[in-house]
């Protein structure tokens, strides 16, 4: 079990409320993230949920029972931090096993629990190594092995892979995501970064300034992001906006296009501009086309490799059931 | 960012330590406070009641009052400018690759771990004294006669000792300071040219100053105290008698304790002037 | 800096910098040469170097006639009891500013270093006062109380600067973990901060074994520590040199050995982490 309810919460520190009033249900087994800029709360309201923060108002329902005056350790929740928080003195095996000998469970249970998240998560080779001699993949293993074994009816994690390099990150992502279905627990993941968030989530929470910008699946997101935040959020490289006469055209204050919804064509294009810089990534060719005459430079992909050079002159055809239009306040226009 | 259990705890753990120092500041503060308003001779007459400002008038006015405020600030100058120059110097001189690195950190910074009292004898005595002095063996071989270091030359000599027991301190914090200069600065400044004399003029100062400026203030707080020193090597005679001291001796010696009181009224003054500059440089410290 | 160095540069260095090195500690290497000579061969002229009868009979004589093993207790005791006491003060106080923070925790650790500023001879009467009506003049037990309290300052300070290096994330971890206030200090604080706790000890004990001030003032012949044992040496009996050098070098020793174990943390300890 793992449904984690929050009712009206908010958190003020002093003069400031960080969290203005927010509701929100997690369900059992959902792989949860928050995602949103720096600063949005979104640590904020994971560490509420952990208990590592007192709630200023509000309730936070934990399987249907009132949470919210529990300390940390009796929630059954796990976290994996940013920076591991490790143990530094104890070895990799007596990291795992602290949360069991805390619950004093009994020494052969602690010893069986502890073997298996290492053979789960490839420990074994370094199981009794100390933190300091262990690279940052390694550690982030150890964080989770020491999550796992309390066997929580949810995992937090805050930006677990921030401290890992590019190439280590597409990894433990996969990892994680695997541990999620083998596991079926409910997990609540922190990320400023919006491809984890599209890669990973069943459900992704959008956050800016405390508030809730749009909550759903993935794809929901992509394709029906609520207003120009969530729509210039999710996606990368990021969706096109253009305003004034080209939007009214559409009956809106703002569309917007995504580079991948828009194709490079020979002539007679709806739109027109000049190659700036052109990125071959190979699968894909990004373009950053200047002088459309709609004020900001509009980035387009096109893909496999695309023979265009900075200067040259394009024309561009946007596909036009997938403009997104939005009204004069930024929300969406259905 | 805590939770209000433990917030409350840590108050409760605070408390002991603020407490005890609160005694410790305010119940000899409050008394030196009433005594200095007071003709208090334990010795001759005991508590003859209040003066007013009598005893802050008399401490200022007395006959040894300025030479007194002259030699302190001599001292402190002195072993400052002595202490923090050779300390730049030195600790620039450790920071170079060398052999036997270790020993010789270890060398100079033993003098500052040398209890007060050791050092001052064995200065008066074993290099001062003006018959078998080690000073005075060197005089002779260069045909000059010996000097009685501690009353022809009190002040320089005092000066010295004190030199010799803080340049320790100096030196080790400067040293620090520079070990903490990124290299990459210095590399960068010689790719545009800049000479050595420069580079130290412009760079290594520079990132310097705070910790010059912390071992100044520590320094001189200890410095306006210094007290064994004097007490064993002339005992105030000589022209060496600081302001500390001469609190110190109307309050021992002469038994005067308001006047020695208003003394010590002044004297905290003075430190907290320091002080303030110091707890300035801490403070914006903090905050980082 | 990431460059070769020519070996004669290294050179040069090395000898300016032992040549400095060995100045600056010239009194104490002939203090304890000076200890194990006679005193006929201490005060010879030309000065002997090496070339003397090594002699422990000073050592010996310094023992027998003053009392050297009581001093040496009174500091033992003195320097040892005021540290634990600090330490038993100041770690739960430090602890809390450093995990706990609150908008006065600063004002307090600034308010807590200005005591440290007070000038000793300030309030030297208030004191000496309280000790004779508390029967504490010339008592161990009083002395121990005050320097614990002039260093307490120190003590919180370093273990302050210690404790914030503890990341906070790390005891979080442990509180999810399901850790006590007890369990968390006992299992994951205390290992973690014994390494600054040890260093803070080291550094006070030092300060303490060395204060003269406290020491000279407030006692006279049953709770003398050895600052005030090496102060009676003044004269005329400071003129014994091989004597005087055998009591400093034995007053000395100890700490010195010690102090050079410290050398890192005394920087810090010293500036109250203004440098590290």
């Amino acid at each position: 079990m793992g449904q984690i309810q929050l009712k009206q919460v908010t958190k003020s520190f002093g003069d400031v409320q960080v969290i203005p009033p927010l509701d929100l249900t997690i369900q059992d087994g959902e792989f949860t993230v928050f995602v949103g800029p720096s600063g949005c709360g979104k640590s904020t309201l994971l560490r509420l949920i952990a208990g590592l923060e007192d709630i200023t108002s509000g309730t936070i329902d934990i399987d249907g029972v009132d949470a919210t005056d529990l300390v940390p350790a009796k929630r059954k929740l796990a976290m994996v931090f940013q920076s591991y928080a490790l143990y530094p003195h104890m070895s990799v095996r007596k990291n795992i096993a602290f949360p069991l000998k805390m619950a004093k469970m009994d020494q052969a249970e602690i010893e069986r629990r502890v073997n298996g998240a290492a053979e789960v998560l490839n420990l074994a080779d370094y199981i009794d190594r100390r933190p300091g001699q262990l690279s940052g993949g390694q550690r982030q293993r150890v964080a989770i092995g020491r999550a796992i074994v309390r066997e929580p009816s949810a995992f937090l994690f805050d930006e677990p892979l921030s401290n890992l390099d590019a190439a280590l990150r597409v990894g433990m992502r996969l990892e994680i995501s695997e541990l999620h279905e083998r596991l079926k627990t409910t997990m609540i993941y922190v990320t400023h970064d919006q491809v984890e968030a599209m890669t990973m989530a069943d459900k992704i929470v959008v956050l800016r300034a405390g508030h809730i910008e749009q909550v759903g699946s993935p794809l929901e997101l992509y394709h029906k992001p609520r207003n120009l935040f969530v729509a210039g959020f999710i996606g990368s490289p990021k969706m096109n906006l253009i305003d004034g006469q080209e939007a009214a055209k559409h009956d809106a204050h703002t569309i917007g296009v995504r580079p991948e919804h828009i194709d490079v064509v020979e002539s007679d294009g709806l739109w027109q501009g000049t190659v700036g810089v052109a990125e071959h990534l190979g699968s894909d060719t990004f373009l950053h086309i200047h002088n459309t005459g709609f004020g900001e430079m509009m980035t387009v992909r096109a893909a496999g490799e695309v023979n265009l050079r900075h200067g040259d002159k394009i024309h561009l055809n946007p596909r036009v059931e997938e403009i997104h239009r939005f009204d004069s306040k930024g929300l969406r226009i259905a | 960012m805590a939770t209000k259990a433990s917030r409350s705890a840590a108050r409760l753990m605070m408390a002991p330590a603020v407490i005890l120092l609160l005694g410790w500041m305010l119940v000899p503060l409050i008394m030196t406070l009433w005594f200095s308003f007071r003709t208090y001779l334990p010795l001759r007459g005991g508590d003859q009641g209040w003066t007013g400002f009598d005893n802050y008038v008399r401490f200022v006015t007395s006959s040894s009052f300025w030479p007194a405020v002259q030699t302190t600030l001599i001292i402190v100058l002195s072993v400052l400018i002595i202490t923090v120059v050779l300390g730049v110097l030195l600790a620039m001189l450790l920071d170079q690759p060398m052999w036997g690195q270790g020993v010789v950190r270890i060398l100079v910074i033993a003098p500052f771990f040398v209890m007060p009292t050791v050092s001052a004898l064995v200065w008066k005595n074993m290099f001062m004294d003006p018959v078998n002095g080690l000073f005075a063996h060197l005089w002779r071989f260069f045909g000059a006669d010996p000097v009685s270091w501690l009353s022809d030359a009190a002040m320089p000599s005092v000066i010295m000792i004190v030199s010799w027991q803080w340049l320790p301190f100096a030196t080790l914090i400067l040293l620090t300071a520079i070990q903490s200069l990124d290299g990459e600065q210095l590399e960068a400044a010689e790719m545009d040219g800049a000479p050595k004399l420069k580079q130290f003029w412009f760079i290594i100062l520079p990132h310097l100053g705070r910790a010059i400026t912390i071992v100044i203030l520590i320094q001189t707080i200890f410095l306006l105290a210094v007290f064994a020193e004097i007490f064993v090597t002339t005992g105030g005679a000589f022209g060496t008698r600081t302001l500390s001291y001469l609190i110190f001796q109307r309050v021992l010696e002469s038994q005067n304790i308001g006047l020695g009181s208003a003394g010590g009224v002044y004297a905290i003054i003075l430190a907290n002037i320091v002080a303030i500059f110091l707890m300035r440089i801490v403070g914006k410290n903090l905050d980082n | 800096m990431a460059r070769a160095v020519t070996s004669r540069r290294k050179l040069i260095n090395t000898t300016a910098a032992w040549a400095v090195g060995l100045l600056i500690f010239f009194p104490i290497l002939w203090t304890i040469l000076t200890s194990f000579k006679t005193e006929g061969q201490a005060i010879a002229s030309p000065p002997i170097f090496l070339g003397f009868d090594w002699t422990l009979e000073n050592y010996k004589t310094v023992m027998e006639r003053s009392n050297y093993a009581r001093f040496l207790w009174n500091s033992i005791i003195i320097a040892g009891l005021s540290t634990i006491i600090g330490l038993i003060v100041a770690v739960p106080a430090a602890w809390s500013m450093a995990f706990v923070p609150s908008r006065r925790t600063k004002d307090i650790l600034l308010w807590m270093l200005s005591t440290k500023m007070l000038p000793a001879v300030g309030v030297l009467y208030p004191i000496y006062l309280l000790f004779i009506k508390m029967g504490l003049l010339d008592s161990r037990a009083g002395l121990v109380v005050v320097m614990m309290l002039i260093n307490l300052p120190i003590i919180v300070w370093m273990l302050y600067t210690y404790f914030r290096e503890i990341p906070g994330e790390i005891l979080e971890a442990a509180r999810m973990d399901g850790a006590t206030l007890k369990e968390e200090v006992l299992y994951i604080l205390t290992p973690m901060a014994i390494p600054g706790i040890a260093s803070t000890m080291l550094l006070n004990f030092i300060l303490a074994w060395n204060e003269a001030f406290w020491t000279l003032n407030l006692t006279a012949v049953n709770a003398a520590p050895l600052t005030a044992f090496i102060a009676s040496y003044s004269s005329p009996e400071g003129l014994f040199f091989a004597k005087l050098s055998a009591a400093s070098t034995m007053a000395i020793a100890p700490i010195l050995i010690l102090g050079w174990f410290s050398q890192k943390q005394l920087v810090r300890g010293l500036t109250f982490g203004a440098v590290k």
